[in-house]
């Protein structure tokens, strides 16, 4: 019998389990992780979950009879180690080889360290899978000190959900404005203010310097100045696992390389999905994205492509965050030289930015503004011309802006 | 547990014990019923967990969000009895609750 091994249990690989089988791959399927748990959700890590409004059972992506009915093979808690592309094997801690005949990597990326010194103190915290809230939230403790280094999605979704949970809040942000590498000037301005109004100490332009503390974390030095914490959350951002396939000889750049079938070149019998990989937009730009869109997009056009039956991936991306009780929503791709175009008042908490050009829109980022944000998506993946004047008036409703 | 029932397009029926406070999306995804996609895991940030409620039951449901009325504003196959799947809570009141999925939620 032929078979497909997944290696990564995350938001592609159970996408692309679900996909193969709907779509009739009745040969044998076995899904690698190297956590052990099942596929889960993410997104409600730094929210609900933390929070403690979400509890763990409901992160799950599928319930253990789905894999059973999938005949899925759920090899939990074996990191993958190696692959033998010649021999189709794929090699796994403390658990064999396991042969393949196709293979989608789906290895999602890890976080990027902070090397400065103290980074090894207890009370220093990263984000990424249930196991690091588990280890966090026990010091959420109202009147706790904690300093959130990075002000990215991540650091500022955690510094909201502590300042509700009472905790004393500041972020230290290198750059000269937050989520800088996501969102506009606008946007990023409009959250800071927010962020402010919430309580929370914002420190741009400053690059924390080093943590301190006798056997566990007391302080850390930021613009020349010790600061006293309780604890600390790091979320300077990620990094893409790509090393088993860079190892196995497979074209790797900051993601494993694909086409739009989610294939990688130079060998018919792997594809990869989701977080680890780099392809090219339909508007020519070579990226790595970090959402849940894409993870289940590509893990669907990986399946269709293994199955025989490649779609070229075409879907504009798009992305959420929830902040206190602000929902940001964000469609398409901004590039540098967009000309912005603002609908709304950001003083009203509802308010989007349209990413113009050449004529279409490019991008938008929504503030609790769904109808903007669903409408730009839609004129985004069209590619309709839009007039700025028209889009900049409220006055006309969404509907009819094109 | 209160039970729900969900209805493919096909006509197709399921029950499923759904536990207080979950919503009604979680519990179609977490019985394996068929129908309901809810990409954005019920944050109401992707509109693909559509269903129609069963009239009966329409007036019982607490009221929509104004992000939940502009999400399914865009939905496709939308009916005066369409809701956002993930942002209906399952409560004691909603045991028996019949909800039908849409033809595709996309
Ligand atoms: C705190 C947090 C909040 C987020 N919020 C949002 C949000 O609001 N909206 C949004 O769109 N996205 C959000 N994201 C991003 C989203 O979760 C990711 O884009 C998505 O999980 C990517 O799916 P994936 O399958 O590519 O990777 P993952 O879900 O990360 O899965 C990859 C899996 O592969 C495993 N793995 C890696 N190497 C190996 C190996 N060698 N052998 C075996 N297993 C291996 C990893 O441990 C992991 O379990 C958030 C992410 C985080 C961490
Ligand atoms: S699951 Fe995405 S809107 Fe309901």
């Amino acid at each position: 019998m032929e078979r497909i091994v997944i290696i990564g249990a995350g938001q592609a690989g159970a996408q692309a389990v679900a996909t193969l089988r709907a779509e009739g791959w009745d040969g044998s399927l076995a899904l690698v992780g190297d956590e052990p748990f099942a596929p889960y959700q993410r997104p409600p890590l730094s929210k609900a979950y933390l929070s403690g409004a979400m509890e763990r059972e409901r992160l799950f992506l599928k319930a253990r009879e789905f894999y059973r009915e999938a005949r899925c093979e759920l090899l939990l808690g074996h990191p993958a180690t190696a692959i033998d592309r010649i021999a189709k094997r794929v090699h796994l801690k403390d658990k064999g080889e396991l042969p393949y005949d196709k293979l989608l990597l789906a290895t999602g990326t890890r976080v990027r360290r902070c090397l400065i010194p103290g980074s090894e103190l207890p009370g220093i915290f990263y984000l990424r899978g249930i196991a690091d809230v588990d280890a966090m939230r026990p010091h959420f403790a109202t009147g706790a000190r904690l300093a959130v280094v990075g002000g990215g999605y991540i650091g500022l979704e955690v510094a909201a959900v502590a300042r509700k949970l009472g905790l004393e809040v500041t972020v230290f942000e290198a750059m000269d404005r937050v989520m800088a590498r996501a969102v506009s000037h606008p946007v990023s301005d409009f959250f800071a203010r927010i962020h402010q109004a919430g309580g929370v100490r914002l420190h741009l332009k400053m690059p924390v310097q080093a943590f301190e503390g006798k056997g566990r974390l007391e302080a850390l030095r930021a613009g020349g100045e010790r600061h006293e914490f309780d604890l600390t959350l790091i979320g300077i951002g990620v990094e893409p696992n790509v090393e088993l396939a860079k190892d196995a000889g497979l074209p790797c750049d900051d993601g494993i390389v694909v086409d739009d079938h989610c294939r990688c070149a130079g060998d018919l019998s792997v594809f990869a999905a989701g977080d680890c990989t780099q392809h090219t937009t339909r508007d020519g730009r070579s990226v790595r994205l970090e959402c849940v869109q894409n993870a289940i997009d590509q893990a669907k056009h990986a399946a269709f492509a293994m199955l025989g039956k490649p779609i070229s991936y075409r879907e504009v991306p798009w992305f959420w965050s929830d902040q206190y009780d602000l929902k940001l929503q964000i469609a398409g791709l901004a590039w540098p030289g967009d000309r912005l175009v603002m609908r709304g008042d950001p003083d009203s908490r509802k308010f989007a930015v349209f990413h113009l050009r050449n004529g279409v829109i490019g991008a938008v980022e929504a503030v609790n503004a769904a109808p903007e944000y669903l409408m730009g998506r839609k004129l985004i993946s069209d590619g309709t011309v839009v007039s700025p004047e028209r889009l900049a008036d409220t006055s006309v409703p969404m509907k009819n802006i094109a | 547990m209160p039970k729900i029932k969900y209805i493919e397009h096909s006509g197709r029926e399921h029950e499923a014990d759904v536990p207080v406070g979950w919503s009604v999306m979680e519990g179609a995804v977490k019985n394996l019923i068929p129908g309901i996609d809810a990409d954005c895991g019920g944050a109401c940030a992707c509109a693909t967990c559509q269903v129609y409620v069963d009239p009966a039951w329409l007036s019982k449901l607490p009221p929509k969000s104004d992000m939940e009325e502009t999400m399914l504003d865009f939905a496709q196959e939308l009916r005066p009895n369409s809701r956002l799947s993930c942002q209906i809570k399952v409560t004691p009141e909603l045991a028996g609750l019949i909800v039908q999925m849409p033809k595709s939620q996309h």
